[in-house]
């Protein structure tokens, strides 16, 4: 991919990420991200070369599965999986991402992330220092498994479509 | 007529941005192989370097999970729908004192990654 790519959201929805990782403090949050993937036509390059962009329209908070280690683990199952596609089907959303909180650790993905990461998908992730959502960047798999690329968050008060 | 592969949303890039294919298989294992054989860059994100199926990968056939029947030796016929469903994990790790130097992504150079 020529242009980094840029992943859109709204204050409100950037807010309600870093609240539930507050909320869950000192473990894990986890949730999915429903949005739109594709080319910004409003937003080219000075070429006229249209822009990937994918955008984050609405969050399905969910579980934290890993009851066993919450505060340095999360998962999301096949069932949930499931449950978050319909919710965005019913919305004409897909599932773009998936959000989770390191409590008390930075807003990096760990050995750990990248080992059971999928494609694709961008992988928000908020730090939470002592209670108090802090960072919170985003990244996504390189095709062939080997490291993650940052994903630049553009955070606006609302994107009109 | 045959087996229909439903390809989960992150891996449709790497099949021809196609979300399902049809094969001729008489098991899981087959139809995988079949799929992975058709799109070659799928394999990675299925099968670990040893040829398992990766643990966050799930795989139904007609909304039974394999793992509840015969693995990828589960046998498939005409008609049948095996998807791939995507399970999620992560969290943070240990932070060592020198991936902390860093505010970028370090932990691929970080020596104490074995630690």
């Amino acid at each position: 991919m020529a242009t980094a790519p840029t992943l859109k959201m709204s204050t409100e929805v950037a807010q309600k990420i870093r609240q539930h990782g507050a909320e869950t403090y000192p473990h894990e949050c986890c949730g999915a991200l429903l949005g739109r993937d594709g080319v910004d036509g409003n937003d080219t390059t000075a070429s006229g070369v249209q822009l990937p962009i994918r955008e984050i329209l609405a969050l399905l908070p969910l579980v934290n599965r890993r009851d066993d280690s919450p505060h340095n683990r999360f998962s999301v199952t096949a069932e949930d999986v499931r449950d978050a596609e319909k919710a965005a089907l019913e919305k004409k959303l897909d599932v773009v991402g998936w959000y989770h909180s390191h409590p008390d650790h930075p807003a990096r993905p760990s050995q750990y992330d990248l080992e059971h990461a999928w494609p694709w998908y961008s992988y928000v992730i908020v730090s939470v220092a002592g209670g108090k959502p802090a960072e919170m960047t985003s990244w996504r798999l390189s095709d062939d498994r080997s490291d993650y690329a940052s994903e630049e968050i553009a955070i606006r008060d609302h994107a009109a479509r | 007529m045959g087996v229909k592969v439903i390809i989960p949303t992150p891996l449709r890039v790497y099949a021809g941005k196609r979300d399902s294919t049809v094969v001729k298989a008489g098991t899981v294992g087959e139809a995988l192989g079949r799929l992975t054989t058709e799109f070659g860059d799928l394999r990675k994100h299925l099968f670990t370097e040893e040829g398992k199926l990766r643990s966050f990968v799930n795989v139904y056939v007609n909304d039974e999970d394999i793992r509840y029947l015969a693995k990828e030796n589960t046998p498939t016929k005409d008609g049948d729908t095996i998807s791939i469903v995507p399970s999620i994990a992560g969290g943070s790790s240990p932070v060592h004192r020198c991936c902390r130097r860093s505010s970028t992504l370090s932990f691929r150079a970080c020596l104490c990654r074995q630690a």
